[in-house]
């Protein structure tokens, strides 16, 4: 079994799932669009406070991070009711390779955050976003990446633990902290009046720099240090997120 | 069609913070022919699901070798799995957003058979199994037997030579597991599928299974057909139900006196034991009673069950181990 058709395969029966029942990929969206509709009206007035003249440009970047690591992080739990209806199983005694049962599902869900991503682009543009084509559209990249990357490693969890009430305690104490210490909402910096020992723990949580990169190529800076670290985190977000997701895959389950 | 030599499956756990190693199964020796219907029998947690997961590569094995279907089970899983079946006891398909011949059609090109191919063989699975008009339906709007029958055409869509079917008829009701026996004796009869099935169901391997696997702790206990199985187990079962239980013992005597081991079991105003043949004791022990002056309320005849051969062979009843 070639292994690209059989990620086709795998990839194609997914879509054709969620596009059956189009719901939950609105609501994957719908906590963006709060964000970005009740949220961001009130950033604005204070975007020279927080360093920009646009909040929006700001704010949309964050949001994007928070879609591609949200998204995709909880794929898991639709790993464990398919192992629980059999469906891993009877793709697993198939000559299909066992990586490309996972690719196949990853790709989905790449696909699912391009589209909610520029979904979300579309309507940060009706709200005032101004930005760089192209940079918007490395961000968009990036944020693909990186939902790839969680799906992956939310995969490999899944598997591994089979177990719904194991999953969400844990994939919620990665979520929350890591979003409020990646500086989605408000920036986390010295300049802007945070206290120190913050900025030095948002220091340490690598998808700041992703939210960072995003936003500086939205202001048409491709080739600027903040894009270029975001990324190289989301490329090594991504193999190690493949990596764990393949190494669990491959074994006994 | 399977040979397997010491097959063997121990998981490392913790318990009470000490390394502990769970032989699940002890190293198994089973051979399948082609063209048979072999039960695979035993309570849960004995050893049959393992044993199962390993001989369908979905679980790596800890020690032994085996053949499936002409391929090493530890050197080309691939070769195996390309020609075999498995329809597991969890079901094979999504309940909702797909519909049952998609399903079919996307697990025949997991087997790399062309688009064409796989619709016309599932639709004449469908044919074969019942399930004509249930190509567009998902698969949670069908009832319980159509849907493990659904499970069974995923099994078969690659034409295997040798299928493994986990417990098949669980939770069915007593109609559509008839019906399923009859389907799965029906693959062998057209296409010379070769069938290996577990169960905990006596009566399913009794009425579908040219040879038993008995496994009890991870070890296959007894192997044969069931009935030369059953002819192990030391005769017909007499069970006297007495009007007046002040003559248990009166009439355990004579039961003794023809049956095997002169072993009789007593148990209130009930005294039971085996004889070699019913047929040819009873005239003589009902006589024999009479002139004792021992009333009988009701008299009982067993045929022995694959049941009676589990609790001879294991010492405990099948149902226990449930």
């Amino acid at each position: 079994m070639n292994f690209f058709s059989a990620t086709g395969i795998v990839f194609r029966r997914q879509l054709r799932q969620n596009l059956r029942n189009p719901v939950w990929i609105i609501i994957g969206l719908a906590q963006p669009v709060l964000y970005l509709c009740l949220f961001g009206p009130l950033l604005k007035p204070l975007a020279s406070q927080i360093g920009t003249s646009n909040a929006y440009t700001f704010f949309v970047p964050g949001l994007l991070l928070q879609l591609g690591l949200f998204g995709a992080l909880f794929a898991g739990f639709g790993l464990v009711s398919e192992w629980r209806e059999g469906v891993i199983e009877a793709e697993r005694v198939t000559p299909a390779p066992r990586t490309a049962l996972l690719l196949g599902r990853v790709l989905r869900d790449c696909a699912l955050v391009a589209v909610q991503g520029v979904v979300l682009i579309a309507l940060g543009f009706a709200f005032g976003l101004r930005g760089d084509v192209g940079g918007m559209l490395l961000g968009l990249i990036i944020t693909v990446l990186l939902g790839g990357a969680c799906s992956s490693a939310s995969y490999a969890l899944g598997l591994a633990t089979k177990s719904e009430d194991v999953l969400a305690p844990i994939l919620n104490s990665i979520a929350l902290p890591v979003m409020l210490l990646s500086g989605i909402m408000l920036p986390i910096s010295v300049a802007t009046g945070a206290p120190k020992w913050l900025v030095w723990l948002s220091d340490v949580i690598p998808t700041k720099y992703v939210v960072n990169g995003i936003r500086t190529a939205f202001t048409g800076d491709l080739l600027a240090g903040p894009t270029v670290w975001a990324f190289a985190w989301a490329a090594i977000f991504v193999a190690a997120g493949l990596w764990i997701g393949t190494r669990t895959f491959r074994k006994d389950a | 069609m399977i040979r397997a030599r010491g097959l063997a499956r121990t998981f490392q756990t913790r318990r009470g913070g000490e390394q502990v190693t769970v032989e699940a199964v002890k190293g198994v020796d089973l051979d399948v022919e082609a063209g048979e219907i072999v039960g695979f029998l035993g309570p849960n947690g004995a050893g049959k699901t393992t044993t199962l997961r390993m001989l369908t590569t979905l679980l790596a094995p800890t020690g032994g070798t085996a053949t499936v279907a002409g391929h090493d089970l530890a050197s080309d899983p691939v070769g195996v799995r390309r020609s075999i079946g498995y329809v597991s006891q969890s079901g094979s398909t999504a309940s909702a957003g797909v519909k049952a011949g998609e399903e079919i059609v996307d697990h025949g090109l997991l087997y790399g058979i062309d688009r064409a191919r796989a619709e016309a063989r599932g639709r004449e699975l469908f044919e074969q199994l019942d399930l004509a008009g249930m190509w567009g339906r998902e698969p949670k709007t069908l009832s319980g037997g159509q849907r493990r029958r659904l499970d069974i055409a995923m099994g078969l869509v690659h034409d295997p030579g040798l299928v493994f079917l986990d417990e098949p008829t669980t939770g069915l009701d007593p109609q559509a597991r008839a019906n399923l026996w009859v389907h799965i004796a029906g693959l062998r009869q057209r296409l010379g599928t070769t069938v290996f099935l577990t169960t905990h169901y006596l009566d399913e391997a009794d009425a579908l299974c040219d040879r038993v696997l008995v496994i009890d702790h991870g070890e296959i206990v007894a192997a044969d057909t069931p009935d030369a199985l059953k002819r192990q187990v030391a005769g017909d079962l007499i069970e006297l139900v007495l009007g007046d239980p002040s003559h248990v013992s009166l009439a355990a005597e004579h039961l003794a006196r023809i049956a095997s081991d002169s072993a009789t079991d007593v148990n209130g105003a009930v005294v039971s034991g085996r004889v070699p043949s019913a047929g040819l004791e009873l005239p003589g022990l009902l006589r024999s009673l009479d002139a004792a002056g021992v009333a009988l309320a009701s008299i009982e005849v067993r045929r022995p069950t694959l049941d009676d051969v589990f609790l001879t062979m294991t010492g405990r009843s099948l149902r226990d181990g449930r």
